[in-house]
């Protein structure tokens, strides 16, 4: 286990500011998740501190040590990949057993450590077949199994699973943040899907351009957002902005409410005219138009309301955030 | 315009696609190849086409003959060591051509020379490259110092003779060799590099396997039927091969130091005139290579399966 530092870290390639200046401190047990877009530079980011590509600035330091010009092998990480990556021509037991192997371990221990490792997450039935024999939800657990067995300073998930189909994706969402509390493993966690984000990360640095745009803890990413890409990023449907005495305010679609469900006076009423409705059986989105901006709403009146309908809605002051239209930081008052 | 209809039937149409190929199979390999094989149990001769059968007579007489033993012999060296480099090579050439480099499409297009060449032109640059008087690599020995005067590495002659001493004249007859399957070999091997991910091999990286372990233990399983294919391939050519021996040494320096069966096929056969027992002598590969083939194709399956 270790905290892991980064310090300017930047990387460019042929031009491409693939990862451009990025500072994080990750704490000793600490569950980070890297959200962004595709080409916002997360995975450049892990595969730098993986030790697959080389800075082209700044320090990666692992519990104290620079470890820039280290082999991945020496550097104490373990890597999840994407695909999962698992050797085709090895059983379960050979992927798993293979950084131990390496390592030159006595076989009897690594027998030990491969059944340790397998019982973790529920695999150890499956040691004699092949990759090819087994479903995507276990190969993501042999890929996660090979990389704990050699107890990891630091754990690195590149989208483990974004390979798994809707339903398995929820447990293994679950497990995954059980067994990693267990082990108490520092880890960083790649991801695109801000529901993974949320759910897992003890905190969220949310990147953008090769830039982190902010970091914070789950609540503070949704709630208290830095700027408008933060606010618009995360959240599904993503917050409203509407321009309002030379600021942009924005809102979460949550927030903005039919005007019976908000008799408090301190709420700004406005009217929307109704574009569509979906009906997602727990609750409603409202597709519409405040004035020329169009916004989402998200209630679970029922209100039949139809297209072209016009409707009274408000929101409480305290839920509007306001930007800075030319920087799209926000402002705080 | 509509094809007539009776085209249009498979039962037409498929042997009609399949005839020219089956033609060419059967009149330029399947009928030499009998009549080599019925040739090799008979007395023929280029000057007497009448023949009477006369069993194993050929074969036996073949191998007591220890010309026979040592071309076979040398047919071995020759096709090991050039199989044994070729692989070697290719993986030096492909982890070079598989990295980003400036002025790689210049050394790429100097590698997958030789294939475009004529294999006989090719070597007859070779035999310059080796004359005995004229060597243009003796003349660089010559000027590096190591070769030519009394104390020299090399020897005191001012020529290394290349082809006209035994050892040399099959290193150099094994070089010209590999230099010509090389590019083949290659372009096999990058591209069954590029079919294994790279993230199985960054798995491996980050799992702590160095370059060799990686190399042996991940790269080579998984390339295994690409590989197989390559040796098959180059096995087949080289056992079967005699336009760089002959063209470089007709089989010499004495006595027969680079003859291989193909070549001794030939000057029994063809130059000698005794066609049966150059028949003999070609026959002799079929169930070795019918063999290579069987094993190669065996290990080619197993690793597709796993």
């Amino acid at each position: 286990m270790a905290n892991v530092h980064l310090a300017g870290i930047k990387k460019h390639f042929e031009g491409v500011k693939a990862v451009d200046g990025i500072d994080l401190e990750i704490s000793d047990g600490e569950f980070l998740v890297l959200l962004g877009p595709s080409g916002s530079g997360k995975t450049t980011l892990m595969r730098l501190v993986a030790g697959l590509e080389k800075p082209t600035a700044g320090n990666i330091i692992i519990d104290g040590q620079t470890v820039n010009d280290l082999a991945p092998r020496d550097r104490g990480i373990a890597m999840v990949f994407q695909s999962y990556a698992l050797y085709p021509h090895k059983t379960v037991f050979g992927n798993i057993s293979f950084p131990l192997t390496v390592e030159g371990m006595p076989r009897e221990e690594i027998k030990k450590k491969v059944a340790w490792a397998a019982g973790l997450l529920g695999i150890g039935h499956l040691l004699d077949r092949m990759p090819s024999r087994i479903s995507g939800g276990e190969r993501q657990r042999v890929a996660i199994a090979r990389a704990l067995v050699r107890r990891p300073k630091v754990l690195l998930m590149d989208e483990p699973l974004s390979n798994l189909d809707a339903k398995v994706r929820h447990t293994a969402r679950e497990e995954l943040k059980l067994f990693q509390r267990e082990i108490n493993v520092t880890t960083i966690y790649v991801t695109h899907d801000q529901a993974e984000a949320m759910g897992l990360g003890d905190r969220i640095a949310v990147m953008h351009e090769g830039t982190v745009r902010q970091i914070g803890t789950p609540d503070s990413i949704y709630n208290d957002p830095q700027n408008m890409f933060v606010a618009g990023f995360v959240g599904i449907p993503p917050m409203n902005f509407m321009e309002q005495e030379g600021v942009i305010i924005g809102f979460r679609p949550e927030a903005l409410l039919p005007e019976e469900a908000l008799p408090d006076k301190d709420c700004m009423r406005l009217r929307l005219l109704v574009e569509r409705v979906e009906d997602l059986g727990s609750h409603r989105l409202v597709y519409g138009t405040i004035g020329t901006a169009k916004v989402i709403a998200n209630h679970s009146f029922r209100l039949n309301l139809k297209e072209g309908d016009e409707h009274e809605f408000a929101i409480c002051s305290r839920e509007v955030r306001r930007f800075d239209p030319k920087t799209g930081e926000r402002i705080r008052p | 315009m509509r094809m007539p209809r009776v085209l249009e039937r498979e039962s037409v149409l498929a042997p009609l696609m399949l005839a020219p190929v089956t033609l060419y199979i059967v009149l330029l390999v399947g009928f030499p190849f009998l009549m080599a094989f019925v040739y090799s149990f008979s007395n023929v001769t280029v000057g007497n086409p009448q023949f009477h059968m006369i069993g194993f007579g050929n074969f036996t007489a073949v191998l007591r003959d220890p010309t026979f033993l040592k071309s076979l012999m040398n047919t071995c060296v020759f096709t090991f060591t050039s199989i044994a480099l070729v692989l070697v090579l290719s993986n030096m050439l492909t982890e070079l051509l598989m990295r980003e480099f400036r002025f790689k499409w210049l050394i790429r297009f100097l590698i997958m020379l030789p294939w475009t060449a004529p294999i006989a032109l090719g070597t007859i640059g070779f035999l310059w490259f080796l004359d005995s008087v004229f060597s243009p690599i003796d003349w660089l020995l010559r000027t590096w110092g190591l070769l030519g005067k009394p104390h020299d590495i090399l020897g005191p002659m001012s020529n290394l003779y290349w082809l006209g001493r035994p050892g040399l004249a099959m290193a150099s007859v094994i070089v010209v060799h590999v230099w010509r399957l090389l590019p083949l070999a290659t372009m096999i091997r990058i591209a069954g590099m590029n079919s294994i991910p790279r993230e199985v091999i960054e798995a491996a990286q980050v799992d702590g396997a160095g370059y060799y372990r990686r190399l042996f233990q991940i790269i080579l399983p998984l390339l295994l039927p690409v590989i197989s294919v390559t040796v098959l391939f180059s096995t087949l050519f080289t056992f079967t091969d005699m336009t760089v021996v002959w063209v470089l040494t007709k089989g010499g320096p004495p006595d027969n130091s680079t003859q291989v069966l193909a070549s001794l096929a030939f000057l029994k056969g063809i130059q000698g005139g005794d066609l049966a027992q150059g028949a003999a002598v070609a026959i002799f590969f079929f169930p070795v290579l019918a063999g290579v083939a069987a094993v190669v194709l065996r290990i080619a399956k197993k690793a597709v399966v796993t």
